[in-house]
């Protein structure tokens, strides 16, 4: 573990017993977790590379309860780490050891569903998958769908922004939540947005998705279900070349079609899948696409035909339609379980998330099969195609000294990769404490003085899942200052009227 | 009163660090075509940002476009166009509107209720906040999440934050074909609940609007085979509301013109926008109705163009008590004096935006009152 945490405050942990006991008085019966052997399951998140066991666990079931505890956290100066299902990949839930966790998994009810306004008000840890169970039968889903849709939790979800391969043409966590019930850690219940398609002023529900947790806790959470297409069909495409494929990407966006998904792997992925599902993928070819279309049938007929041809022009080697829904999730089977069965071919995986202009893919993917040898590790690419967002899956074995630290050098490289040619750290995964040192790579010191900023605005005392997402902790004071020169302007010449 | 209007970022940070010098007041100004919201503005120079105008780069294929803050709006839909592609939220504004100005008042046309808003369209941004600090957030690519959603913030700010230096748009592809069908003279809970009928089917329905006594129109777009279907499938599943006609293009855009900004409502009567959950939203305003005001429903029934003179308290309550907010678009100066453009908000939330702006603004320099809620440091 190369990423330094916040040490922790000797002075709060010799009050542990009585914050404890104050906890407990809070949430009573076994809502409160701190034996050691009991905190191990908590110690870390889907960033298995890092482990650390919280001070202790609390798991509220109010919202009463959860105002309650960040109050006497704040007025104690204890630190807070949310958690939903735990499954961020970027350390989002990673606990300190002098800091409570707090646990939302609890909040697991459907509260309400409104096929009329199409929308559904749900607690912070019901599942995203579980959201599409409560509205299906009468025809709408629930759009985001990460890959850890199954377990991850949607208050998680909102704290990441989280994404999913449907999300080109269906939008992040962000444009499908209309409003939260917030708590802040002065124990504030706060409600932003909510039924209606805006609310006045300020967007803070904007900026509350996609906050990994540093703004508040979400204790309510309302988003807009859809009615499920008529039809989905996919296609499977097989390229001589990573090159054709981007292509094929690219004219198919300029012929005016966005698909519901449109996914790319290289060759490693593509036989580590196979080997792994058996769906029928060439084992022959350098990339493979699936792109999925949907809409009503007629819809469906017609685009599929328009990108098949687009394919065929740019080279492909092979070409498949679905023909049944049986086939459709046949072609996904391979590309959904592509991590675990990447799993399979190496000992660990490190899963990366940068996002770039499509157009430098095969630039990238050169330069990181010379960062491959260098580092003299394998890496496997899965691409959500249509938007330019990457998961490099490097290859390493944790039980070799130095193949942990060689990987995350490799997988820091190709993230400065991604800023170099005008992309970005994360596309869905969030910075937590993954990416959190990488953060000068793009952003400047005022910008992220700014970002700070605001989070003084909702927690002063940094108290809320501190050391995630900035390198460097300032106290809001000193980002407050501010040093007004009297004087001339600098541009005298300036026109005005 | 001053108008500064500089060429470049340099330049917009000198402006603003000499009126923190002298502790004088900005207004931020793109094409002024929405100057006369919110309350008259106070002894404020005014910063004019249409001089900070271009695009910078687009990449039709990327789905990208960054131009300079004061681009004209029309500028950049010429150029999209050109190359088949548009800004889905369908913004709308007034001769020299602004890109700048367009987000910084969140506005979205009739396709809000389908592609989203202003807000789901920006993606990064380079600004001059109200320290007289340049910062950059958001990135140039379509997928991000490094960093707080500052663009998200930025959008229908009204310019209380910083002032927009360059963005960076999403694009995406102009329909190929655009058909309007139109209901006449449906009772309102009809034209509603047809509203709502339509948009809960798999029809992918662009925009839906009502025009009380008059119609109710539902917008398809798309490839044309997809269209042609789902006209079909509509005309099935709410054959209850009789059968529609097909409008022609030109006499369906005045129709869509007409509800941009509540633009078909002239006179004098001030003019609201109230964002209510659809379903609610005759009920709420039943009474309003019963005082003599005029209406028209856009975004699926979620949008309430309101004309109605006085009863301005009546009208918060009843959009609040839905669950909903009224916002004050067009009025007579004496009255923007007096009642704050947009809906006061419970307490805790006016404290934490109040906090949020002096992160952006500790001076209080964009503070020009025209929102009657000053927010100046003390």
């Amino acid at each position: 573990m190369s990423l330094k945490m916040p040490p922790a405050d000797e002075r709060i942990l010799a009050r542990r017993d009585e914050i404890i006991a104050a906890l407990r008085a809070i949430v009573p019966g076994e809502g409160v977790i701190h034996k050691p052997d009991e905190l191990r399951p908590y110690e870390s998140d889907g960033l298995t590379a890092y482990r650390q066991p919280p001070m202790v666990v609390v798991l509220p079931e109010t919202v009463d309860q959860v105002a309650a505890i960040l109050r006497y956290c704040h007025r104690n100066a204890v630190k807070v780490v949310p958690r939903g299902s735990g499954t961020s990949l970027s350390g989002g839930a990673l606990p300190l050891g002098d800091a409570v966790l707090l646990g939302m998994g609890r909040f697991n009810q459907v509260l309400e569903i409104d096929y009329e306004d199409r929308l559904a008000v749900v607690q912070p840890g019901v599942t995203n998958l579980a959201i599409t169970k409560a509205v299906e039968a009468e025809g709408f889903y629930y759009a985001p769908d990460p890959s850890s849709q199954i377990a991850c939790s949607i208050g998680g979800n909102v704290a990441e922004n989280s994404g999913g391969v449907h999300c080109l043409k269906y939008g992040l966590t962000t444009n499908n939540v209309l409003g939260v019930q917030l708590v802040t850690m002065a124990g504030e219940v706060l409600r932003l947005g909510g039924k209606a398609l805006d609310a006045p002023g300020l967007d803070l529900l904007g900026v509350v998705v996609g906050s990994e947790g540093l703004l508040g806790v979400v204790t309510e959470v309302t988003v807009r279900i859809l009615p499920k297409p008529e039809t989905a069909r996919a296609l499977l495409i097989g390229f001589p070349t990573v090159e054709s494929a981007g292509q094929c990407v690219a004219e198919t966006i300029a012929a005016g079609i966005i698909p519901a998904g449109m996914e790319m792997m290289d060759k490693p992925a593509i036989h580590a899948a196979e080997a792994f599902v058996h769906a029928g993928y060439p084992l022959d070819v350098e990339a493979l696409l699936i792109v999925e279309l949907d809409g009503p049938l007629a819809e469906c007929a017609h685009l599929a035909a328009e990108v098949e041809a687009i394919a065929r022009r740019n080279g492909a080697v092979t070409l498949r339609s679905s023909r049944d829904e049986a086939e459709r999730l046949a072609f996904w089977a391979g590309r959904k379980a592509a991590f675990p069965a990447v799993g399979r071919i190496s000992p660990d995986y490190y899963c990366m998330d940068g996002t770039i202009p499509r157009a430098r893919l095969p630039l990238v993917l050169q330069r990181m099969k010379a960062l491959s040898g260098q580092y003299g590790l394998g890496v496997a690419n899965v691409f959500h195609a249509g938007d330019g967002n990457l998961h490099p899956l490097i290859l390493y074995d944790a039980n070799q000294p130095g193949e942990l630290e060689r990987a995350e050098a490799f997988g820091a490289d190709i993230l400065r990769l991604c800023v170099e040619v005008g992309g970005v750290l994360t596309g869905e995964h969030g910075v937590g404490v993954e990416k959190r040192d990488l953060m000068p790579v793009m952003f400047s010191e005022e910008d992220l003085r700014q970002q700070q900023r605001l989070k003084c605005a909702f927690d002063p005392g940094l108290l809320l899942n501190p050391g995630k997402v900035f390198p460097t902790l300032h106290r809001c004071a000193e980002l407050g200052r501010m040093h007004v020169h009297h004087g001339q302007l600098a541009f005298p010449d300036l026109p005005r009227f | 009163m001053t108008v500064f209007t500089p060429d470049n970022t340099v330049q917009v940070q000198s402006v603003i660090a000499s009126a923190l010098a002298a502790g004088n007041k900005l207004e931020l100004v793109g094409g002024g075509t929405r100057a006369e919201f919110g309350a008259p503005a106070r002894q404020a120079g005014r910063l004019n940002l249409t001089r900070l105008s271009g695009i910078l780069e687009y990449d039709p294929a990327e789905l990208v476009l960054t131009a300079r803050a004061g681009t004209p709006l029309a500028e950049i839909e010429a150029a999209v166009a050109a190359r088949g592609q548009a800004l889905a939220f369908e913004p709308w504004g007034g001769q020299g509107s602004t890109i700048g100005g367009v987000l910084a008042a969140g506005v979205a046309g009739s396709r809000r209720v389908s592609a989203g808003a202003a807000r789901d369209h920006l993606l990064g941004f380079e600004a001059v906040s109200g320290r007289g600090e340049v910062f950059r957030a958001g990135a140039k690519v379509v997928k991000n999440v490094t960093g707080y959603d500052l663009p998200k913030l930025l959008c229908g700010s009204w310019g209380r934050l910083a002032a927009l230096t360059e963005v960076t748009l999403k694009v995406l592809p102009r329909p190929q074909e655009r058909l309007t069908l139109i209901w006449r003279g449906l009772a309102d809970e009809a034209g509603f609940a047809l509203m709502r009928a339509a948009l809960r089917a798999p029809a992918d329905i662009a925009a839906a609007a009502h025009l009380p006594g008059e119609a109710t129109l539902l917008r398809l777009e798309g490839f044309g085979p997809s269209v042609a279907a789902r006209r079909g499938y509509l005309a099935a599943a709410l054959a209850a509301y009789g059968a529609p006609e097909a409008l022609a293009e030109r006499e369906a855009a005045p129709l869509w013109a007409g509800l941009q900004g509540g633009a078909s409502f002239s006179g004098d009567a001030p003019l609201w926008g109230l964002s209510l959950p659809p379903r609610a939203a005759l009920a709420a305003i039943a009474p309003l109705l019963e005082l003599g005001g005029r209406y028209a429903a856009d975004w699926g029934g979620g949008l309430i163009w309101l004309a109605l003179d006085g009863h301005e308290e009546v009208i918060r309550r009843q959009a609040g008590q839905a669950g909903g907010h009224a916002m004050l678009v067009r009025a007579p100066a004496a009255l923007r004096a007096r009642i704050p453009a947009l809906h006061p908000q419970p307490q805790p939330v006016e404290a934490l935006s109040r906090r949020v702006r002096l992160a952006f603004d500790p001076l209080g320099v964009f503070e020009t009152n025209r929102f009657l809620d000053l927010a100046h440091a003390d």
